[in-house]
């Protein structure tokens, strides 16, 4: 299956939220303002199949934004995004957790909002489990779980998927050593499985190193697009 | 390179039907959620779901207490009449104050992965629907207590019902649209469900309060809705035609509205959330 997304364009625009009453005080003035934030703003771009893609930029530049809007969170103000194949996000990991059911509820729960069938997420809760190493923990109450063991279970469910498309925002680094090291690979074994790949990072190293190009994101525009060799050196050279 | 994008931001379908087929794809999501709902809300107490039961039992009795005396004459078995009220009651408020407050306080999961965005509202109704079977049994309990005899008229119930979620539902929608972009719909909603209560016939019966307020009665949405889960209770009589009529369109039109409304808003959520 071919895969791409093409971005044609599109912006997000915030508005500023005002209560009934100062709504209804200018909209009787005939003065309703609207603070207008973009996030993006004429960001096209076009990932093949295949290709692994790396996104930085400054904090606040709307790297996140991007991918949320690939996910299908975020309807682009303007423009078009179309993705082929079945894309699974690692973004905001951990979205829905309950701290007062268990880890095993959790984990069922996640995988349903993540776009699977109870049926396939309580299948594939026991390798969730075994690759965060939380068996003996899976029945207890989430409150009782420190907030790395949350994290990996996250990622463990999360990552226990067979997508054609993934997207990763700055999640490789939870956990200990060892559990980072594992994670790395578990991304490592979708590369090579030729699963298409956007990754969100500032860890200049891994993009250097996973990725075949990189879109530099500066105030929701797409300032450069190219091989990390180029695109790098320029961005680390920009004043913070 | 021609095939069909799975996801495509453009695609050009009416709103309420993707909002519907969303909910089809996700009914799993759905189903947690409405199961999820009642766990997390008793996990630590002692009485657990319990407090479903107990909770229009116990207002049921403090009611009768204040008002039987006033209304023997003209309601047989009061506390059945209540309880009736009170069941239909919970499911239309319950739902669409938690639809709207877990939308607006709860809805940033909304920004954080894709949902169907009326999840909270069908989730809400979805666990109302349950705790209005769970009610029943206090209702059964009661009537057999009092020697209220059980009327085959019963099967009729769960067109009510019906009838009622549909209420409720566009209700839900409607109210959680609004206090997107307003939240002090949010606040108002409160007041406005406590003067509803008491503009409803269910603390009283409807015929103290004369016949030319008892027509304007017809304008409130819930009365009918309510008269027909009761009547079949109370009287063992199937309501009349007018009502039924009123009751469908007070279910059907609300829905529609809410939903339609709900759909073209659906995807700003996200932003203002």
């Amino acid at each position: 299956m071919r895969l791409e997304d093409v971005s044609v364009r599109f912006r997000l625009p915030r508005e500023r939220i005002l209560s009934f009453k100062e709504y209804a005080i200018h909209w009787l003035r005939r003065r309703i303002r609207y603070e207008d934030f973009w996030a993006l703003r004429g960001v096209s771009l076009e990932v093949g199949h295949g290709e692994v893609f790396g996104i930085i930029g400054a904090n606040g530049a709307g790297k996140s934004t991007l991918l949320k809007v690939l996910a299908g969170v975020f309807r682009p103000t303007e423009g078009r995004v179309r993705v082929w194949g079945k894309l699974a996000p690692l973004i905001d990991l951990g979205a829905g957790f309950e701290h007062e059911l268990t880890g095993r509820e959790n984990a069922v729960m996640n995988g349903t909002i993540l776009g699977y069938s109870k049926a396939e997420s309580e299948a594939r809760l026991a390798r969730s489990v075994a690759f965060a190493e939380l068996e003996e923990f899976i029945d207890a109450p989430l409150r009782t779980y420190s907030s790395g063991m949350i994290a990996r279970l996250a990622f463990a469910v999360a990552t226990d998927v067979e997508p054609d498309v993934l997207i990763v925002d700055e999640v490789l680094s939870v956990g200990d050593a060892a559990f980072q090291k594992k994670s790395f690979e578990r991304i490592q074994a979708f590369r090579t499985q030729g699963v298409t790949i956007l990754l969100v990072s500032h860890d200049m190293a891994a993009i250097s190193s996973m990725c075949n190009r990189v879109a530099w994101l500066d105030h929701g525009r797409v300032r450069e697009v190219g091989p990390p060799s180029e695109v790098l050196p320029r961005y680390q050279q920009t004043p913070a | 390179m021609s095939a069909m994008p799975s996801y495509d931001s453009d695609a050009r379908r009416s709103p309420m039907l993707r909002e519907l087929l969303d909910l089809v794809r996700y009914r799993d999501v759905v189903r947690l959620f409405i199961a999820n709902l009642n766990k997390t809300r008793y996990k630590r107490s002692v009485l657990g779901v319990g407090w479903t039961l107990l909770n229009p039992l116990l207002n049921m009795a403090v009611l009768t207490v204040a008002f039987s005396r006033i209304f023997r004459f003209s309601v047989e078995h009061y506390p059945v009449y209540v309880l009736c009220g009170l069941i239909c009651w919970n499911l239309f408020s319950q739902t669409t104050v938690h639809a709207m407050n877990s939308l607006v306080w709860g809805g940033s999961i909304l920004r954080r992965v894709y949902l169907p965005r009326s999840i909270f509202a069908v989730s809400a109704v979805g666990n109302g629907l349950v705790n209005l079977g769970l009610a029943l049994i206090p209702l059964v309990i009661i009537m057999a207590v009092l020697g209220h005899p059980f009327h085959a008229t019963w099967w009729f119930l769960p067109i009510a019902t019906l009838l009622l979620a549909m209420f409720s539902l566009g209700m839900a929608l409607l109210v959680s649209t609004v206090a997107i972009f307003f939240v002090d719909v949010a606040e108002m909603y409160g007041i406005v469900i406590q003067a509803w209560f008491f503009l409803t016939p269910i603390v009283y019966p409807k015929e103290i309060l004369g016949p030319r307020l008892a027509w304007c009665m017809n304008l409130n949405p819930m009365y009918n809705l309510l008269e027909l889960f009761r009547t079949p209770i109370v009287t063992g009589a199937i309501p009349g035609v007018h009502t039924i009529l009123a009751g469908v369109t007070s279910a059907v039109v609300p829905l529609l509205l809410g939903w339609w409304v709900f759909a073209r808003k659906a995807d700003e959520f996200a932003y203002r959330i």
